[in-house]
């Protein structure tokens, strides 16, 4: 029993059964976690390395935690500081790193496909930490995970993904995850910010953030990539904050109490205000601490699909 | 297939590791059971119950214990094994601790549950007991302190536990 996948590249390519595999192992590594010792010696042979050529910092603290925790060895590369400065390539870079024998590669990248282009010509295993505009897959797992631990079985629940829908890889994974595990998902934010024809992926469009978390059980409020626009797509931010940032009259005008999460890093005052982020509804912080039991499941559901040297 | 031991032999030699555990342990007040997950788990349950029964002891300390994470096969070319659920809720700092499994073979089992115990705290002493202990077949030096049934068995055997409450009868057996 193990992964139908020998990388984590995108949620795309998992199965249904394959995502339970994970949630599965996720639980007893979230046990793991809440002991005296919290670690435990499974990777203690392999060698792992964090490739980062984007900024991160709650990704990569959350990955090298749960490598540590599984026992690996970790090195780490981040762009700033290093030959990429000098024009080395991608391949060239990972190989060079490969070549001083690390198992495997935890890779984010500013391009979108990035993984898979690494996965057709390298031997270790990938994963994918968020390309580009594509997927940020341990994300969504994190995210399923969190609301599975509040809601149970997602099957039939109704999740509304607010915000910044064309720049977010986090919302691309979600509704990949989401979808397969048979949740309903509606999208919602202004119509700049909402990509053409992604109805195709099975999801609702809605324009009006109110109706949006109306219907919702759990809203997933995504951050305003400002950094990721080249052109304006809304006027202002205050004005975006008054139409689709999420506040406590919003929350108390709702007829239930709906989860709020969001992937972080947040804009406070933005696309949620501070008495939403903070309040009893939120879960915000539990989706960081599941995010190391996520990534050691993930981790070592894929240790056993290296190829062994002989 | 050859059976070693049908449902009333089963239950006599429950019986009998139950009152041997009482006859070394008495009053079980710094003595807990920790059965190895998946299959030890059966016996364990059986065990514990017997062992509380006897003693009138009802709160007598009964955890169970996942080894999957301290494996040493991972990375051998096997399939990964998926893990399950350690339910361990007492401090066993200075307990005797009795590990249980059903069946001994190459030890390595035990290995990893000592490794994953001793994350636990420090026991004052762990003992072992196993139903089966196929001699002769260890690959390290560890041996059962109680055991229901020695069998002298070849690699390519199988010896099976069968268990009610999963499996529809009490049985163990032999396959060639």
């Amino acid at each position: 029993m193990s992964l139908t996948v020998k990388h984590l590249l995108g949620i795309k390519e998992l199965t249904k059964e394959d995502i339970q595999t994970i949630f599965k192992t996720a639980d007893n590594f979230k046990q793991v976690l809440q002991r005296p010792i919290k670690k435990v010696p499974s990777l203690r042979d392999t060698t792992i390395a964090n490739v980062f050529f984007e900024n991160s910092t709650r990704t990569k603290i959350s990955f090298e935690l749960a490598e540590k925790r599984l026992s690996a060895d970790v090195v780490n590369f981040s762009a700033s500081g290093s030959s990429v400065a000098k024009g080395e390539t991608l391949i060239d870079t990972v190989n060079n790193i490969l070549a001083m024998k690390v198992d495997m590669v935890v890779m984010r990248h500013s391009a979108s496909g990035a993984p898979w282009f690494l996965a057709k010509h390298i031997d270790a295993s990938i994963i994918n930490a968020g390309d580009g505009v594509n997927e940020h897959p341990t994300q969504a797992l994190l995210d399923a995970f969190s609301m599975r631990e509040v809601h149970g079985d997602l099957k039939g629940k109704r999740v509304t993904i607010i915000g910044d829908i064309l720049h977010s890889r986090v919302a691309l994974s979600n509704i990949f995850c989401l979808t397969k595990l048979g949740a309903e998902v509606t999208v919602a934010g202004p119509p700049t910010l909402i990509p053409k024809h992604i109805q195709d992926l099975g999801v609702r469009v809605e324009y009006d953030v109110k109706k949006a978390l109306e219907w919702c059980e759990i809203a997933n409020v995504l951050r305003i990539q400002l950094e990721r626009q080249n052109k304006p797509l809304f006027s202002t931010l205050r004005e975006y904050s008054l139409y689709y940032g999420i506040n406590r009259d919003m929350l108390d005008g709702l007829e239930k109490d709906i989860t709020i999460m969001h992937p972080g890093p947040i804009n406070r005052g933005v696309e949620i205000n501070s008495d939403v982020a903070d309040s009893d509804q939120s879960i915000i912080l539990d989706q960081v601490e599941n995010g190391v039991a996520i990534r050691m499941a993930v981790l070592y559901l894929l240790s056993g699909k290296r190829d062994l040297v002989e | 297939m050859k059976t070693l031991l049908n449902h009333k032999q089963l239950n006599i030699t429950l019986q009998r590791l139950a009152h041997q555990l009482i006859e070394n342990h008495l009053d079980f007040k710094d003595t807990v059971i920790i059965g190895i997950q998946p299959r030890g788990v059966l016996l364990s349950d059986r065990i514990a119950e017997l062992v509380r029964g006897l003693t009138k002891q009802p709160n007598i300390s009964y955890g169970k214990l996942d080894i999957t994470f301290y494996r040493d096969d991972i990375h051998t070319g096997n399939d990964i094994h998926l893990p399950n659920k350690t339910d361990i809720e007492f401090s066993i700092e200075g307990k005797h601790v009795i590990l249980i499994d059903d069946v001994l073979h190459t030890g390595r089992t035990i290995r990893s549950a000592m490794d994953a115990l001793i994350d636990f705290g420090r026991p004052e002493s762990v003992e072992l007991l196993v139903l089966i202990d196929r001699i002769f077949s260890r690959e390290l030096p560890i041996q059962p302190d109680y055991v229901g049934e020695a069998v002298d068995t070849i690699i390519t055997q199988k010896v099976k536990v069968y268990w009610s409450e999963e499996d529809k009868k009490d049985e163990v057996v032999l396959i060639d």
